[in-house]
């Protein structure tokens, strides 16, 4: 069902205007689709509404009225639509249809991925937070499970089950929460079990000036307490100072050493949402240029001061891993409400922690425990419904990169890959599963999301075979206890995240994926040594057949259509950027349609295929398109011939 | 593909019968050629002053000439020893890191030789033109050019033996004056007036392209390297003095390539994830595209262990597949 169809609509490639698309646009319930005309490929683009960021409408030219979609995923389309009128529909309809006012609107609701009631519920189950506490090694001497928050009575951002030290009675906990920002009361993120030190997490005390509060200076007291092997911990305040200076004035602020006893404190200056939320628009704006030179792009990018960020999460978990690791020493974690960068960066130390967090499942638990249930305002950052502007952040993006650039630097380390970063951060804000919806435990409770959505975690598990990492062996010494990433001087090694940034610029990216091939490579190894191994334990058994030996014969044939580097290939034939606007007056060749980007795609999809066959039915994730043709399980169809890969081509003339 | 040094046009438009004939012969009956002059329009006509100059349209008038200026000279060797400085000063902080590299403009020169590689293949394999590239002299950026075209476009220059054969054309014989290029590298003191890491840009180059098609190269990035060390200071006579006049010393030194191909020493440069890739390779010149190469310019700032690793990794998957 369509509300709106719009024929005779162009859809424009950011690097090349040449390579316009004409076809028909739909608006639907849940999106935005075209419907590339002609050819025996239909390449259709399908955007979630919940993916649209922003849409601009542009000065009406000769052509048309120019219209631009910038999404949460960073995929940027633009379109000319022939009549101003259509034009005017599709950007009001598409303003209501990206601003949802009650949770019902988003996609999860309906999103129908046919399974019944029991696989839903164990979708969910996948991820048990209590099983991770108890890998931990909690409850036990020192920890135990509180259930002061229950009904949500003492913090309702809080998740119903903290586990606090054993020392922490109720009335320490209730009283300390009430000194704290949003109630959020100090609780334990992560213990270690080798040395018994912890990361604690809470938001800022309502300390002002002078203010005290006993059951608060208990409770920081208990959590040294805890860890028998240090006589201190640390308190690590991620603001900035002047920051955190100028909440005291509020009737807020941080930790006296001189009335806490036996705390260090520590300032990690990392800034607050607001500053993130421009320093991400700066950034995109960079991407957007046109034929950037390098000055502009590097210019731009240190303008924006993206990196730097980066770099002092990390930094600011690097800080808090050592204390733990190294020192052996506990750490309370906190910025102003402790649900943004206290969040990061106690995921961030996790990870270099703990091995387990960057196998994959272990990474969907991490996401889950620091960010799901401790509150992380995922409706209000990543503008599930229509809010507050102001509210709206990257801050999960950010920890997602901080996790890939540690992945390029320790390509051996993480059981998952850059694919699997990807996905979720695009269902972050996808809205078409439910773990991401609402601010709070509480509030998904009381929507019953469980009952009524289904979980991401499940789905990415299911696919899993499309997110590993090639390279990782849980007994290399890279995936083995705690990463130290080399810091200072390291500015050089934090890179410009392309695949993410710029995901959808088939043109950017190396045409050839290295881990997709070696995978493949693995995948035809193992499968080798399995039938091997069947074949020898034939052999031991019983006399030869004729029927046994024609069995073996077409099972190694088989074998050698599989994928190898040689299909890999056909992806090569790609088209030359355009290097110049001085070829012009010579005469062009003509023009075909299908080039190899298209090819490519297609090749790139029939890899992906697999990893999302429920997305809305159609689309391809991962490029926005999807080609129908390309369906069938085999996929070789669609393969083009490597002649005529390059016959295929355009001439490129372009002014630059 | 040809190159060449300017035409000596001078500042009175001399021409040479000769030299028109030889580029008219080059065409064939209905078709057209490129000349891609690697200085600026500017600077190519101001050359005239000195003797120099361009080929002027109506003597050559199926030729079409662009121009790409591409930086060579004491301005690269700054450029080059900024940049080494950046990489070595402990002392940035990340808000400027960027705009030092930036102001190094070492990736602009690696963004503008590769257009300039590009724009020669594409005139090749697209137009189905002849191109003939000079710039001045025809010993620096004429054969970056001309070099990093043929990777572009020949697949078996992207062969170990095949890139061998490539430099030993396209630098070699051709007369990159080495011993004057290569002679002390960004440490020293002394600025050199004829030193330039035009050699160093080429592998650079190279380096992009191998990232960018990890399928394409059948040398690995240990290759570069090496390649780039022989050419400052080399126990083999391969890459010593000027040109091949100078280069008498077969008879006493030994060479780089018959170390190299030596079945125990030739493994450690092979590419574990090369297939033979008949294609063309179209890089892309964006800047997101373009990486500072971490393996030559943080060597010895920062371990490699954890990329060494994953690259026996993929050794091994490779083999025991």
């Amino acid at each position: 069902i369509f509300f709106l169809q719009v024929e005779n609509v162009r859809l424009l490639d950011r690097l090349s205007s040449r390579k316009a698309a004409l076809g028909t646009l739909y608006l639907t319930a849940t999106h935005v689709i075209f419907v590339e005309n002609g050819s025996e490929t239909r390449k259709e683009t399908w955007v979630l509404h919940s993916q649209i960021s922003s849409i601009e409408k542009q000065a009406t030219t000769a052509t048309g009225c120019p219209l631009l979609i910038r999404c949460k995923n960073f995929q940027v389309i633009q379109l000319v639509i022939p009549q101003e009128r259509d034009c005017h529909d599709i950007y009001i309809s598409l303003i209501r249809l990206a601003r949802p006012v009650k949770y019902e609107e988003l996609y999860c609701f309906s999103f129908n991925p046919k399974l019944d009631k029991e696989e839903r519920e164990q979708g969910w189950k996948l991820v048990d937070l209590n099983e991770e506490y108890n890998r931990m090694g909690i409850p036990n001497n020192y920890w135990q499970i509180s259930d002061v928050n229950r009904d949500y009575g003492v913090c309702d951002s809080y998740p119903r089950e903290v586990y606090v030290p054993k020392s922490a009675t109720a009335h320490i906990i209730v009283g300390s929460s009430k000194f704290r920002s949003r109630r959020r009361f100090p609780a334990l993120s992560y213990y270690c079990k080798d040395n018994n030190a912890s990361i604690c997490r809470s938001s800022q005390p309502l300390s002002g000036f002078s203010a005290r509060c006993l059951e608060d200076e208990q409770m920081l007291q208990a959590i040294r307490k805890a860890n028998p092997g240090s006589d201190f911990i640390y308190v690590v305040d991620t603001r900035p100072k002047l920051n955190a200076m100028a909440n005291r004035a509020a009737g807020k602020g941080y930790e006296n050493e001189d009335n806490y006893s036996n705390i260090k404190f520590q300032f990690i200056g990392i800034e607050n949402i607001h500053v993130m939320r421009n320093s991400l628009q700066k950034m995109l704006e960079v991407c957007e240029l046109k034929s950037p030179s390098m000055s502009d792009f590097l210019w731009g990018l240190e303008n924006s001061g993206w990196l730097k960020h980066i770099k002092a999460i990390m930094d600011a978990g690097i800080f808090i891993a050592k204390a733990v690791a190294e020192e052996g020493v506990s750490v309370l974690v906190h910025c102003s409400d402790g649900w943004d960068r206290t969040a990061q960066v106690c995921s961030v130390a996790s990870l270099l922690l703990d091995p387990y967090y960057r196998t994959m499942k272990g990474f969907m638990v991490l996401i889950e425990k620091d960010w799901v249930s401790f509150g992380h305002k995922f409706n209000h950052r990543y503008g599930n419904l229509d809010g507050d502007p102001k509210e709206i952040s990257p801050v999960i993006d950010q920890f997602i990169e901080c996790v890939w650039q540690l992945m390029e630097q320790f390509p051996c380390a993480f059981e998952f890959n850059e694919r699997f970063l990807i996905h979720i951060q695009h269902h972050i804000y996808s809205c078409q599963f439910g773990n991401f919806l609402c601010n709070s435990q509480k509030e998904r409770r009381e929507l019953k999301i469980q009952e009524r959505t289904y979980s991401l975690w499940a789905h990415l598990w299911k696919n899993r075979a499309d997110y590993l990492n090639p390279l990782y062996r849980s007994d290399h010494s890279q995936t083995q206890g705690t990463l130290h990433p080399q810091m200072a001087p390291c500015n050089f090694l934090y890179k410009f995240w392309s695949g993410m940034y710029n995901r959808f610029e088939k043109g950017l990216h190396p045409r050839q994926s290295i881990t997709d091939y070696l995978m493949a490579v693995k995948e035809e190894t193992q499968q080798l040594e399995e039938e091997l191994e069947v074949l020898r334990e034939r052999l031991a058994n019983l006399q030869k057949s004729q029927l046994y030996d024609n069995e073996v014969k077409s099972k190694q044939q088989d074998r050698s259509k599989q994928l190898g580097p040689s299909t890999s290939n056909n992806s090569l034939a790609n088209t030359p950027q355009e290097y110049s606007s001085d070829l012009k007056s010579f005469p062009s060749r003509s023009p075909s349609q299908g080039d190899e980007e298209d090819s490519a795609l297609i090749l790139t999809q029939d890899n992906l295929k697999s990893s999302d066959p429920d997305l809305s039915a159609n689309s391809d994730q991962e490029s926005g398109v999807e080609d129908l043709s390309c369906r069938s399980p085999s996929g070789g169809g669609c393969l083009p011939s490597e002649d005529s890969g390059k016959d295929s081509d355009e001439a490129v003339f372009l002014a630059v | 593909m040809l190159r060449s040094s300017q035409p000596l046009t001078g500042p009175n438009r001399k021409r040479c019968r000769e030299d028109e004939l030889l580029l008219g012969t080059i065409l064939d009956e209905e078709e057209r050629g490129f000349i891609v002059d690697t200085r600026s329009a500017q600077v190519a006509k101001q050359a005239r002053m000195t003797g120099g100059g361009t080929e002027p349209k109506s003597s050559y008038p199926r030729w079409r000439r662009l121009h790409r200026p591409l930086e060579r000279g004491r301005p690269l060797q700054e450029s080059f020893t900024k940049l080494v400085e950046a990489c070595n000063d402990t002392s940035i902080s990340m808000d400027r890191w960027l705009s030092r590299l930036e102001s190094s403009r070492w990736l602009s020169h690696v963004k503008a030789a590769l257009s300039t590689a590009c724009l020669a293949a594409q005139c090749m394999d697209r137009e189905e033109a002849s191109v003939l590239v000079h710039g001045a002299e025809g010993t620096d950026t004429t054969l970056l050019v001309t070099a990093v075209a043929q990777v572009i476009l020949d697949p078996s220059c992207r062969t170990l033996l095949g890139f061998q054969g490539l430099l030993e054309r396209e630098w070699i014989e051709a007369g990159h004056p080495f011993h004057l290029r290569c002679a002390r590298s960004a440490y020293s003191h002394a600025r050199l007036k004829q030193e330039a890491p035009l050699f160093l840009l080429f592998l650079d180059c190279v380096w992009q392209l191998s990232r960018q098609f990890p399928f394409s190269l059948e040398f690995n990035e240990r290759l570069l390297l090496t390649l780039f060390d022989n050419a400052y200071a080399s126990a083999y006579g391969t890459f010593l003095c000027n040109n091949e006049k100078e280069r008498q010393v077969k008879e006493s030194t030994l060479s780089l390539w018959g170390w190299l191909n030596q079945p125990a020493e030739r493994k450690k440069y092979l590419n574990p994830l090369y297939s033979a890739n008949a294609l063309v390779i179209w890089p892309s010149v964006e800047p997101q595209s373009i990486q500072l190469w971490q393996g030559l310019f943080f060597r010895w700032i920062r371990s490699s262990q954890y990329l060494d690793e994953a690259w026996a990794e993929i050794q091994q998957l490779v083999e025991s597949s």
